[in-house]
């Protein structure tokens, strides 16, 4: 059946990356439905981020699919990937040093009609619109953050990337995180997040992948967590 | 109504802080450019001395060939050079993007080389006159002193040249785009912005203003083929004190050691051509990344 409806926003087939000379990826299938929260796990060095930055285009080569919308992107730079309407919130947040806060948030142009106006990121992340002047790298983890998950959000990508949004954070800011994504999944978003906390993600996802060695190895849905989680303990180590 | 101090009478002291103050603005017109390139591009530009001195031959050509005067030449000469910065940075500077800086100044170095040959073999190396436009001919006696218009204009546009790029730059949505693709540029394309378009505009912006720099120094020094060759090594010295890719460092350093070097000159004229190194040396003794440098 290839009708709009059951066609995945988001599509990998035979995904390969390499940085250099090594090769991390060898072959990641996996597809995201709009409107779905998919989260990534796996241990360090499994390629979850890896997976992120080759949708987004960042890596040195790529080879296999990637699809959004139908459209294939697998040889197009990651400035025309962004304006298909993909945007990403990378492990390091990337906040910009020479860039104050409000600066940072209005970084991303936008790509697509339908952002989040900037009164709702206000109403999401509050710390935000006090610190606008602020240089973006004086902000507090936790407001880093949220900055990098605020400056997306405006842009109108409809599939968002975050990379791990809640490591090194105190508990509150990682509820106040889960709460953002569940309203973002409310608002229509479709998200995909890559994360070593699945107690976290088990309060947002719609369904997990599981990866190692630069391949999917397994995938479930959030109802069957339970019943994986001998397996997971497995996979993760944990 | 002269008043001696250390016997040097207030003429000359002015006079040469005059002097400092021209050379200061060409110190900054260049370096700024030399910290844009480096900010963007990794590159160490040895190429600018010799683009300065091709933007003042444009102006020489653009008279002499096409009847085109000083102010056609302020305007056409940037966007000659700029149109010749993006094809050199399009079709070699684009290659060396990740590699080592040595590359990018083995290049550039032997660009220049080549540039300035090319010109020597039609030129010789002696100087071509360029008039001062009739607008700017004359002077203003200050009562102090007496002021050349063209040198007083030199200082005041370079100036103003200076602060609307550092405007641009740290004020600007464009700046924005600019300063965050110098920190992460494979962050700022996945944001959707062309960032290789940009790294291209910001080699032929830079060499632009070396163009501008040489249009301005054609009526003062005279067009000849080695004119930026001598006067680059100061700038890098300059770009090193300031700090590499510190835009307000570059203008403000360009300035100060162009008065620095004219009140040298005053009161020591033999050390007048080391001064600039010695400081040099001494920034980079105490304050490696240099005067408004980040530390990484």
């Amino acid at each position: 059946m290839l009708d709009a409806t059951s066609q995945p926003l988001l599509e990998l087939a035979g995904l390969q990356a390499w940085y250099g000379e090594s090769h991390i990826l060898h072959g990641v299938d996996l597809d995201v439905r709009a409107g779905e929260v998919v989260t990534l796990l796996g241990r360090n060095g499994a390629g979850k981020t890896t997976t992120l930055k080759s949708i987004m285009g960042m890596v040195g080569k790529r080879a296999g699919s990637v699809r959004f919308e139908g459209t294939e992107t697998i040889h197009m730079s990651s400035d025309r990937i962004a304006r298909l309407g993909i945007a990403l919130c990378p492990e390091e947040r990337g906040i910009f040093s020479s860039l104050n806060v409000e600066e940072n948030l209005m970084l991303p142009p936008q790509v697509r009609p339908g952002g989040l106006p900037l009164d709702q990121i206000f109403d999401l992340f509050p710390n935000l619109k006090e610190r606008l002047s602020s240089q973006g790298t004086k902000l507090s983890g936790g407001e880093q953050q949220m900055l990098a998950i605020g400056r997306i959000l405006r842009t109108g990508a409809t599939l968002l990337m975050l990379d791990e949004p809640t490591e090194g954070l105190a508990p509150v800011i990682i509820q106040q995180i889960g709460h953002t994504i569940r309203k973002l999944k409310a608002q229509g978003f479709t998200i995909l997040l890559v994360e070593q906390n699945f107690r976290f993600a088990s309060t947002v996802a719609d369904r997990y992948y599981v990866m190692e060695h630069g391949k999917i190895i397994d995938g479930f849905a959030n109802s069957e967590l339970a019943a994986n989680m001998d397996k997971l303990h497995t996979y993760l180590g944990v | 109504m002269m008043i001696p101090i250390l016997n040097i009478s207030t003429q000359a002291l002015f006079g040469q802080l005059l002097l400092g103050l021209i050379n200061g603005a060409f110190y900054a017109l260049l370096s700024l450019g030399l910290a844009v390139i480096f900010g963007m591009l990794n590159i160490v530009n040895f190429a600018h001395g010799a683009l300065y001195m091709v933007g003042a031959f444009c102006a020489y050509f653009l008279l002499n060939l096409f009847g085109l005067g000083y102010w056609w030449a302020l305007l056409i000469a940037p966007i000659v050079v700029g149109a010749l910065g993006v094809v050199i940075e399009r079709t070699m500077l684009q290659r060396l993007a990740g590699l080592d800086h040595l590359y990018g100044l083995l290049l550039t170095f032997g660009l220049a080389l080549i540039i300035q040959g090319v010109f020597q073999n039609y030129f010789g190396s002696s100087g071509l006159p360029y008039a001062i436009p009739p607008e700017l001919q004359g002077g203003s006696n200050l009562g102090f002193m007496y002021l050349p218009n063209y040198r007083g204009w030199v200082v005041v546009f370079s100036l103003v040249v200076c602060l609307a790029t550092w405007f641009m730059i740290e004020r600007t949505k464009l700046g924005a785009y600019l300063r965050a693709a110098t920190e992460n540029p494979s962050l700022v394309r996945a944001f959707g912005i062309n960032v290789p378009l940009m790294i291209t505009l910001t080699y032929g912006f830079g060499v632009g203003l070396a163009a501008l720099a040489g249009v301005l120094a054609a009526p003062i020094n005279q067009v000849r083929p080695l004119m930026g060759a001598d006067f680059i090594i100061v700038v890098f010295a300059v770009v090193v004190i300031g700090g590499m890719g510190s835009i307000m460092g570059s203008v403000v350093t360009g300035f100060m050691l162009g008065v620095v070097e004219g009140m040298t000159k005053v009161f020591w004229p033999e050390a007048s051509n080391t001064v600039v190194f010695v400081i040099m040396a001494v920034v980079l003794l105490i304050k490696p990344a240099g005067l408004f440098g980040r530390t990484a």
